[in-house]
């Protein structure tokens, strides 16, 4: 009995320490390939690049949860290998009949609670900060149809229009396939976002990597998140609740620009989109009121 | 033996008699597990059709986004209610419930029957809903397995979707009028001496199972229900036109939902003890924590449903509940994992074709698991939530650990409910082609959705090319493995070869062990009385 509970220790001391050797590799290894960029790239096994304070809290977070169920992956799999070569048949022809180790048990069930708890911690901090809306410098609210989305500018007047996937055959060089629009939400650098979510027929879910938000849209009901960008560039998400034949097709593309780039954008924008205003204004109180009206796609926006 | 004379005074149906008019637990047994390979062929068909798709960048084999819908609707419900429940529940459940605890057969045998017999009826109103209409101008249901409304009432009013409830109603009376008869057989019917805490450790697992779905089943049922009335008779549940709410019906399917992934892994979980116990000629290590950690699973199963809609609007506070009681769940599957390994510790181990299954289960249940423990988190869901982490991590548990512990348990009783043994080079074939193939399949996916990529698209930007087409190539891998299955069990057939009441040799301790394989007709000519 005693000498089984050495075997037990010697067990565990080699895969704790081959643990500690195994992750060590593979974090060098993994590390190596987490390059962040705005766009995902090939083989891509990281996050894409953050531009806000959120959306870095939760790749720290992240990276911590990943260093610790490597350890826990590795940690299982170097004990099962070691049991079943150690104890082949070949190794050990009469096997024990040991079936109970009292203190064992309750050690493998107290240190993942110590583990859970760990991670508990962090994670309510996160999901606190995610929740905690500063005050907004700027209000948009998109509205997800079958299959594009529209955006109104709350603090702007009467500034709303549609942004619709541009096709393959139109997409000009650079631009990549399947996340450009033909309006892209337009947002200025380092000021606080709010954006307001609804759908108007069927659940969509407005996201962008880049930003760490990510929240449903939902028929009746109005959902806010909000992100302060860090960063001039173009961020691409995708529509991330199934909605229909053309879930695939509804991408949301956002440019962070300056202050004067911003207010420059919002007087063209005003005039370019103008003309459409009163098709507009329809639409869009119809949308999140009931469902089932569509926005009439509406030409020669661009 | 003098079994089969003893059948044939009793009247023994013959013939399709047998089968469609069947109370045997046996018959029916075999029943569900050839309509869950039938299921599973299906099911498999319409993932190879999806991971096709996904090959490369562009459409390039369905004709629009919908029929990719409905492949990936059809392959979630297919796999899930007509493909892992018939085999694990309804097929083993079946077959070696009654042998292990010594009972004669079912409670409720001709209820067994009527059990069994919905499912094909239920599987065919689903096949049928693809060729009706859906969205209009298309056919199929192609709102996900989860049906979330409106997509699933004013997104597709075709009758497409009310086939697909109505083929969920039978499934789910099938597995309701199922769980009462396990139920009953397990409190009344265990042979003389054999107590709660003697019973095998799969009894258990099926019981606890019956209860999940006793109590889960008619959420969804109602949820259903709900649809249905919401689509063809004016009701607005989850219509925020009429003062409905779509975000009800998502509680009210997770609080199904949930459950159900138990449902699923909980049988595998009961047959794993008992082959990782018989191969290495030890008894099940910590067999008490190992049952009630399992009753521990299913209780908190219960009252973790929301971290499935962490996006839709849920209060913060509502989030942070549901995060502490999901991390929860990962004490109890903790014990489980660990009290496996120490099964195997001090055993003398041989690793035959199940025992192989039981430890490649062991492993990827693990890899399922900690990706489980990163998606609790709401402030990370953020970034995961619908993307190719969660289709990775859902896959890593059921496809890969309820379903390493299908063929974990396929090759374990196959002997005993066919009374041929299968070719033992062919099984580990299969073991290794379907373990590389499913790893190259899934652990891409983990990559992808933490780069970004939405699930249930059937297009995607370029940049997701590269991992796709590994992936590809991995699930092509997964559906050649089922070929070589197949050809073993033609094969096992063909060659005849006898195998013995027990052909695992002292480990092997339970009751089915201590008759003949096949079984007679009636399994039991004295009751058995249990020692142990």
């Amino acid at each position: 009995m005693d000498c089984k509970s050495l075997k037990l220790g010697k067990g565990f001391a080699f895969a704790v320490f081959a643990t500690a050797f195994f992750s060590f590799v593979v974090l060098l290894f993994v590390q190596g390939a987490l390059a962040e960029s705005t766009l995902p790239v090939s083989y891509q096994t990281g996050f894409q690049g953050a531009v806000t304070e959120v959306a870095e809290d939760i790749h720290s977070f992240h990276a911590f949860l990943f260093y610790l169920i490597t350890v826990v992956t590795i940690f299982v799999t170097v004990l099962l290998l070691y049991t079943i070569y150690r104890f082949r048949e070949g190794a050990n022809p009469i096997p024990s009949t040991n079936a109970h180790h009292t203190l064992l048990e309750v050690a493998w069930t107290i240190a993942p609670i110590i583990i859970l708890l760990v991670i508990s911690i962090p994670s309510f901090r996160l999901l606190y900060k995610q929740y905690s809306f500063p005050k907004p410098d700027v209000v948009i609210k998109a509205t997800g149809n079958q299959w594009y989305w529209s955006y109104s500018y709350k603090d702007q007047g009467e500034l709303e229009f549609d942004s619709y996937m541009v096709k393959d055959e139109d997409l000009k060089p650079g631009q990549p396939r399947l996340l450009t629009t033909d309006n892209a939400v337009v947002v200025p650098i380092n000021k606080v976002v709010e954006v307001h979510i609804v759908a108007s027929d069927v659940l969509h879910n407005w996201t962008v990597p880049a930003f760490g938000v990510k929240s449903d849209a939902v028929p009746g009901r109005l959902l806010r998140t909000w992100f302060k960008a860090t960063k001039l560039g173009t961020y691409y998400g995708q529509c991330s609740e199934l909605c229909g034949k053309d879930h695939a097709f509804m991408p949301i593309m956002v440019k962070v620009v300056s202050d004067a780039d911003y207010a420059a954008w919002l007087v063209k924008a005003k005039e370019e989109f103008a003309s459409l205003e009163s098709a507009k204004k329809f639409a869009s109180r119809q949308g999140g009121l009931k469902y089932g009206v569509r926005t009439a796609r509406l030409s020669g926006v661009k | 033996m003098s079994a089969n004379a003893h059948a044939v005074d009793h009247h023994t149906p013959t013939g399709w008699k047998r089968w469609l008019m069947s109370t045997n637990h046996k018959d029916i047994g075999t029943l569900y597990l050839i309509f869950a390979l039938v299921g599973g062929i299906i099911g498999g068909v319409m993932s190879m059709m999806i991971r096709y798709e996904l090959l490369e960048p562009t459409m390039n084999y369905f004709p629009s986004g919908h029929e990719f819908n409905v492949a990936v609707t059809a392959h979630g419900l297919i796999m899930i209610f007509f493909m892992i429940m018939p085999a694990l529940f309804g097929g083993f459940g079946n077959w070696m419930v009654p042998l292990m605890i010594g009972a004669p057969d079912m409670a409720f045998p001709r209820m067994n029957n009527i059990s069994f017999w919905l499912l094909p009826a239920a599987l065919t109103l689903l096949v049928l809903s693809m060729f009706v209409e859906g969205p209009a101008g298309q056919n199929g249901v192609g709102g996900g397995w989860t049906m979330y409304a409106p997509l699933s009432t004013s997104g597709q009013p075709g009758p497409a979707m009310d086939f697909a409830i109505l083929s969920l109603h039978l499934a789910g009376a099938s597995s309701i009028l199922g769980s009462i008869n396990f139920i009953t057989t397990i409190f009344n019917m265990r042979a003389p001496g054999m107590t709660m805490h003697k019973m095998p450790l799969f009894v258990w697992s099926i019981l606890i199972t019956a209860f999940l779905l006793v109590l889960a089943l008619p959420v969804l049922a109602g949820a259903i229900t709900m649809l249905l009335t919401d689509r063809n008779f004016g009701t607005s549940f989850f219509d925020p036109a009429g003062g409905g709410d779509p975000v009800l019906f998502q509680h009210l399917f997770w609080f199904f939902g949930h459950p159900e992934v138990y449902i699923i892994i909980l049988p595998a979980f009961g047959l794993i003890s008992h082959i990782v116990s018989t191969f290495s000629r030890k008894p099940v290590f910590g067999y008490l924590g190992m049952a009630y950690a399992m009753a521990a699973i299913g209780a908190v199963g219960f009252v973790v449903w929301a971290h499935h809609m962490y996006t839709s609007g849920i209060s913060v506070n509502t989030q942070a509940y549901f995060l502490g009681a999901t991390l929860v769940i990962a004490v109890p599957t903790g014990v489980k994992v660990f009290s496996w390994i120490a099964t195997m510790w001090g055993g003398s181990i041989r690793f035959t074709v199940p025992m192989v299954w039981a430890i490649g289960f062991i492993f990827l249940f693990t890899v399922g698991g900690v990706t489980g423990v990163v998606l609790a988190n709401p402030g990370i869901d953020r970034a995961m939530h619908d993307t190719y982490y969660v289709v990775a991590h859902f896959h890593y548990v059921l496809s890969m650990g309820a379903v390493f512990g299908l063929f974990a348990g396929w090759y374990y009783w196959f002997p005993k409910m066919s009374g041929y043994m299968y070719n033992e080079t062919i099984g580990h074939i299969h073991f290794w082609v379907t373990f590389i193939g499913v790893n190259l399949a899934f652990f891409p996916q983990h990559f992808l959705g933490i780069a970004g990529m939405p699930r249930r698209i059937a297009d995607y930007p370029d940049s997701y090319a590269a991992w796709n087409y590994v992936s590809s190539i991995g699930a092509f891998m997964g559906g050649f493995a089922v070929l070589i299955f197949i050809f073993g069990v033609i094969l096992a057939f063909m060659k005849k070869e006898k195998a013995a009441a027990n052909p695992w040799g002292e480990g092997a301790t339970t009751l089915e062990w201590s008759v003949s394989s096949p079984p007679a007709f009636h399994s039991y000519d004295n009751l058995p009385r249990f020692k142990g």
